[in-house]
C-alpha cells in the first residue's frame, strides 16, 4: 500500500524544481507547440509533393547565411544553459552574463533572419512557396521573439536579487522553452533549406 | 487575501517541512481560518478575480446550456423551414447561416465545455485535492471561451454570420466565393478559442499526474477523469492542427495567401485533411467525458461497482488512440486511393471494438446491479441505448461503399444527432440530476425529472430516427427547400414534430432546474448513497473542498467495508488527514503512486486571467477589423498582463526574499 503512510521525511514547498506544476505545463505547452509545427511542416510537404512547379520555384535556397544562423541560435541555448548551470552552482552574478549572450545571440538571429526576408524575390502572398515560406518561418519568428520577451523578463528578475541555487524554477522554465524554440527550427530549417536539395538529388 | 500569510514577514518560507497531520472539525476556530485562506472576495472584485475551480466550473455549465438553448433555437427554425416541401419560412441565406451556427455552436461552444464545466467542478473532489493544478490558467480558459463564444456571434445580428457549415470547406468558405466577414468571424473565433481549449486542457493533464490525494493510484482514479484527461491529451495533439487550418484560411483570405487557391497550385483538400485531423479526435473528445461520467454515476444507481474496470479505462485510451488513425473516413467521397480508403475504413471499423467494451461494461453493471429507477438512472440507461443506435450507423458509414451512398446525405446526420446528443446531451442532463444536489444543497424534482426524461426521449427517437430514412430515400443534408414529388415530406413533417416534443422535454428540465434552485429539498453530502470522494464533502463543498487532505485506499471510498470479496485492510481515511494552511496549500503526489512529494502552494485570486483574457480576445477583433495598431497594442498589453502574471511570488516559493524591499508591500497579495 503506497502512499498512505504518513509522511516522515520533509516534503520540498512550493514551486521546486521539476516537482513545480509550472514544469509540468511547459511540457505540455511544447507538446501542443510541437504538434503545430508538426502540422506546419506537414502542410508544406504536402502541398509541395503535389505541386506542378519546380520547387522552390526560385531555385535552391543559399544554405550560407542561414547555415550560419542556425549555428547562432543553437548557441543562444548553449549559453542560456551555461547561464542555468551557474544559478545551479550558486553563481548568481556570473549567470547573467550567460543570459545576456544568449539574448544577444537569439537577437542576432532575429536580426540576419528579418534580413533573409528582405532579400527575398517573392512574398507571402506572391505565390504558393512564398505563402508557405513565410507562414513557417514567420511562426518560428514569432516564437524566437516571444522567447527573447522570456529570456529578458527572466534576466531581470535575476539582476533583482530574486533567484538563488535553491529557488530558481522560472529560469527552469523559461530555459526549456527557448530550447523547444531552437530545436523547432532545425526542423523548419531540414524542411525549407535542406529537404529542396534532397529532392532535387 | 490570506490573512495568515506567514510570507508577510521578511523572511523566506521554509523550503520544505513535514505536513502536519490532524482532524479540522466542522465548525471549529481552525475551520473558520481554513475558509479564511480559501474564500472569494464578495462583489464584483471576487467575481472578477475569482480561480476556485467550483465557482468556474458553474459558469462553464451556465454558459454552454445558454449556448445549447441558442443552438436549439435555431434548430427548430430549420425544423419548421423544413416542416414541409417548398416552404418559404426562410431565405436559403439564411438557411446557411442557421444551420452553421447550430453547428458551431452545438460542437464548439456547448458539447465540450458544458463537459468541462463538469470536469471542472469535479476533479478537484473526486481526487481528494483542494484546486486544480493552475487555478489561474483555469479562469483564462473560462474568460477566453465566453469572448471566443461572443466573437463568432459578432457578425450575426448583421446577417452575416458564418455561412459555410461548421466544417467549412474550401473553396466555399474561401476569398473567391464568399466575400463577407461571415468566415472571417468563424476562422479568428475559432483560433481564439482553441486557446481556451488547450489552457483548459494543459490544466487538466497536470492536475491528474500531480494532484491526487495521497493512495490514489492511477488505477483508482473515476472513469470521468480517464475520460477527460484522454480527451485534454487529444486535445493537445488535435487543437493546433484546425487552429492552423482556420488561421491560414484567414491569411489566404485577407493576406492573400495561396494555401487553398487551386489557381495557384493550393489544395483544397489540404483544408479537410488539418480539419479532420482534428475534427476526427474533436468527437471522441466531445463523448469521451460524457461515458465516464455515466461509468461513475450509473454504479451508484445499479448499487454495486462498475464491471469491468481496467477494461473501460483501457477502452476510453484506445478509442482516443484510434480515433486519431480515422480522420479519412469524413473524406471517402474526395477521391482518394483505393488503398488509404481501405485502411481508414478498416480503422473506423476497429473504433467500434473499445466502444463495445465500454457499452457491455455498462449493460454489465445495470444487469448485475439493482437499479434504482430515478431520473439520473433513466437519462444513463437511454444514453446506452441511443449509443447503441447511433454506434451502429456509425459502423455502417464506415464501409465505404455504403458510405458513397449515404455521403452527405440526412442518413449522416442521423448518425451524428444519435452520437452527439445520445452520448452527450442525454448523459450531461443525467448528470446535471444526479451533481446538482453537489452544485447546490438542493434535489430537483423526480417528478418534473421524469416527466423531462420521457418527453426527451420520445421526442428525440420520433425527431432523429426518421432521418435515417430520410437519407436512405436520398435527401442530401443541408438544402434549404425541397419539392413535394421526392417522397421526403412525411418523414420530415414526423421529424419536425420530434424535435419540438424533444425541445419541450428540455424546457421541463430547465424549468425544473429553476424551480429546485428555489424549492428544492434540502440534500445531505451523499443523497443518492454514491461510492466516490466528491460526497464527501458537504453540499455545496465549502472553499476549500477538504479540511484535510484524505488517504485513499480503494475505488469507492464511501462504500469501503460494504463490498463483498474486498481484500483491502487498509480504510480510507477522510477525517484525519494532512492539514496545510500556511496560506493556499494542497499536496502534490507522483504520477503513478500518488506518493506525497511536494507541498504545493497555490496562487490567490488575481484579475491577470481575466484581463489576459479580455486582451487577447481584443487582439482577435484587431485582426478581424484589420486594425494593426490597434492589435498590437493589444498585444502589447496580453503579453504585459501575462508577464504581471507570471512575476516569481515568495509565497508560492518562486523565488527568494533578499533584496526585495518591496516585499512587504506585495507579500501575499498578488499584483
Amino acid at each position: 500500500m503506497s502512499g498512505t503512510a504518513p509522511v516522515v521525511t520533509p516534503l520540498p514547498v512550493g514551486s521546486a524544481g521539476k516537482l513545480s506544476g509550472g514544469w509540468w505545463g511547459v511540457i505540455a505547452l511544447i507538446v501542443t507547440e510541437a504538434s503545430l509545427f508538426g502540422y506546419l511542416l506537414f502542410t508544406y510537404f504536402y502541398l509541395a509533393a503535389q505541386t506542378g512547379q519546380d520547387w522552390p520555384p526560385t531555385g535552391l535556397p543559399g544554405l550560407l547565411i542561414p547555415g550560419i544562423n542556425t549555428i547562432i541560435l543553437l548557441a543562444s541555448s548553449a549559453a542560456f544553459w551555461a547561464g542555468e548551470r551557474r544559478i545551479r552552482q550558486g553563481g548568481v552574478r556570473s549567470s547573467i552574463f550567460g543570459f545576456i549572450a544568449a539574448i544577444a545571440l537569439g537577437s542576432a538571429f532575429v536580426a540576419i533572419q528579418l534580413l533573409e526576408w528582405k532579400n527575398k524575390t517573392f512574398s507571402i502572398n506572391s505565390d504558393l512557396y512564398g505563402s508557405l515560406y513565410f507562414t513557417i518561418t514567420g511562426f518560428h519568428l514569432c516564437h524566437v521573439i516571444i522567447g527573447l520577451g522570456v529570456l529578458l523578463l527572466l534576466l531581470a528578475w535575476t539582476m533583482m536579487g530574486y533567484f538563488d541555487h535553491k529557488r530558481h524554477v522560472a529560469i527552469t522554465i523559461g530555459g526549456v522553452y527557448w530550447h523547444f524554440v531552437d530545436v523547432v527550427w532545425l526542423f523548419v530549417f531540414s524542411a525549407l533549406y535542406l529537404s529542396p536539395y534532397l529532392q532535387r538529388g | 487575501m490570506a490573512a495568515i500569510d506567514a510570507t508577510r514577514h521578511r523572511i523566506d518560507p521554509p523550503l520544505e517541512r513535514i505536513p502536519e497531520v490532524g482532524r479540522i472539525p466542522a465548525g471549529s476556530p481552525i475551520e473558520a481560518r481554513l475558509e479564511k485562506i480559501w474564500e472569494t472576495a464578495p462583489g464584483w472584485r471576487g467575481w472578477l478575480s475569482t480561480v476556485d475551480h467550483k465557482t468556474i466550473g458553474v459558469r462553464y455549465l451556465v454558459t454552454a446550456f445558454l449556448f445549447l438553448v441558442i443552438g436549439g433555437i435555431e434548430a427548430l427554425f430549420l425544423r419548421i423551414q423544413l416542416a414541409g416541401p417548398d416552404m418559404a419560412f426562410l431565405t436559403p441565406e439564411q438557411y446557411n447561416q442557421l444551420f452553421t451556427m447550430h453547428g458551431v455552436t452545438m460542437i464548439f461552444l456547448y458539447a465540450l465545455p458544458v463537459l468541462s464545466g463538469f470536469s471542472n467542478y469535479l476533479w478537484p473532489l473526486l481526487l481528494g485535492s483542494r484546486d486544480m493544478a493552475f487555478p489561474r490558467l483555469n479562469a483564462l480558459s473560462y474568460w477566453i471561451f465566453l469572448f471566443a463564444g461572443l466573437f463568432m456571434y459578432i457578425s450575426f445580428p448583421l446577417g452575416q454570420a458564418p455561412n459555410a457549415g461548421w466544417f467549412n470547406y474550401v473553396p466555399f468558405s474561401g476569398p473567391v466565393y464568399n466575400t463577407g466577414p461571415n468566415i472571417d468571424v468563424f476562422a479568428l473565433g475559432m483560433v481564439l478559442l482553441g486557446i481556451s481549449t488547450t489552457v483548459g486542457s494543459v490544466n487538466f493533464v497536470v492536475t491528474l499526474f500531480r494532484m491526487r490525494a495521497p493512495g490514489m493510484t492511477i488505477n483508482r482514479v473515476p472513469i470521468l477523469v480517464w475520460g477527460t484527461l484522454t480527451a485534454s491529451v487529444a486535445n493537445l495533439f488535435a487543437i493546433p492542427a484546425v487552429s492552423l487550418a482556420f488561421f491560414l484560411l484567414w491569411l489566404d483570405r485577407q493576406i492573400g495567401a495561396h494555401f487553398f487557391d487551386v489557381a495557384n497550385n493550393g489544395q483544397p483538400l489540404l483544408w479537410q485533411h488539418l480539419f479532420w485531423i482534428f475534427g476526427h479526435p474533436w468527437v471522441y473528445v466531445v463523448v469521451l467525458p460524457a461515458m465516464g461520467i455515466v461509468s461513475d454515476a450509473l454504479p451508484t444507481f445499479c448499487r454495486r461497482p462498475l464491471v469491468g474496470y481496467t477494461a473501460v479505462a483501457l477502452a476510453t485510451m484506445a478509442t482516443m488512440l484510434l480515433g486519431f488513425g480515422v480522420w479519412v473516413h469524413h473524406m471517402f467521397a474526395t477521391g482518394l486511393p483505393t488503398v488509404a480508403l481501405s485502411i481508414f475504413g478498416a480503422a473506423s471499423m476497429v473504433i467500434s471494438i473499445p466502444s463495445a467494451v465500454a457499452v457491455f461494461a455498462w449493460i454489465a453493471t445495470i444487469w448485475l446491479g439493482k437499479p434504482v429507477f430515478k431520473t439520473p438512472f433513466l437519462f444513463f440507461a437511454g444514453f446506452v441505448a441511443l449509443f447503441i443506435i447511433g454506434g451502429m450507423s456509425g459502423v455502417m458509414t464506415a464501409a465505404v461503399p455504403l458510405d458513397w451512398q449515404l455521403n452527405e446525405t440526412y442518413f449522416i446526420v442521423a448518425h451524428l444527432h444519435y452520437v452527439l446528443l445520445g452520448i452527450n446531451v442525454f448523459p450531461v442532463v443525467g448528470a446535471i440530476y444526479y451533481w446538482f444536489p453537489k452544485f447546490t444543497g438542493r434535489m430537483m424534482s423526480e417528478k418534473l425529472g421524469k416527466w423531462s426524461f420521457w418527453t426527451m426521449f420520445i421526442g428525440f427517437n420520433a425527431g432523429f430516427f426518421p432521418m435515417h430514412i430520410a437519407g436512405l430515400l436520398g435527401m442530401p443534408r443541408r438544402i434549404y427547400t425541397y419539392p413535394s414529388r421526392m417522397g421526403w415530406d412525411e418523414v420530415n413533417l414526423i421529424t419536425t414534430v420530434g424535435s419540438f416534443i424533444f425541445a419541450v422535454g428540455v424546457l421541463i428540465f430547465l424549468v425544473n432546474v429553476v424551480l429546485s434552485l428555489k424549492r428544492g429539498t434540502r440534500a445531505g453530502a451523499n443523497p443518492w448513497d454514491a461510492p466516490t470522494l466528491e460526497w464527501a464533502v458537504s453540499s455545496p463543498p465549502p472553499a476549500y473542498n477538504f479540511a484535510t487532505i484524505p488517504t485513499i485506499a480503494s475505488r469507492h471510498p464511501l462504500w469501503e467495508g460494504r463490498i463483498e470479496g474486498e481484500k483491502e485492510h487498509t480504510r480510507t481515511r477522510l477525517e484525519e488527514g494532512y492539514l496545510l494552511m500556511r496560506g493556499r496549500e494542497t499536496l502534490g503526489t507522483s504520477p503513478i503512486d500518488a506518493k506525497p512529494v511536494v507541498i504545493l502552494k497555490m496562487p490567490e485570486d488575481s484579475y491577470t486571467p481575466f484581463l489576459v483574457g479580455l486582451f487577447v480576445s481584443l487582439l482577435f477583433v484587431g485582426l478581424l477589423l484589420h486594425s494593426w495598431t490597434f492589435t498590437a497594442l493589444m498585444a502589447a498589453l496580453s503579453c504585459a498582463a501575462l508577464s504581471v502574471w507570471m512575476w516569481p511570488r515568495r509565497n508560492l516559493g518562486q523565488r527568494t526574499a533578499r533584496h526585495d524591499p518591496a516585499s512587504a508591500r506585495r507579500g501575499g497579495k498578488g499584483p
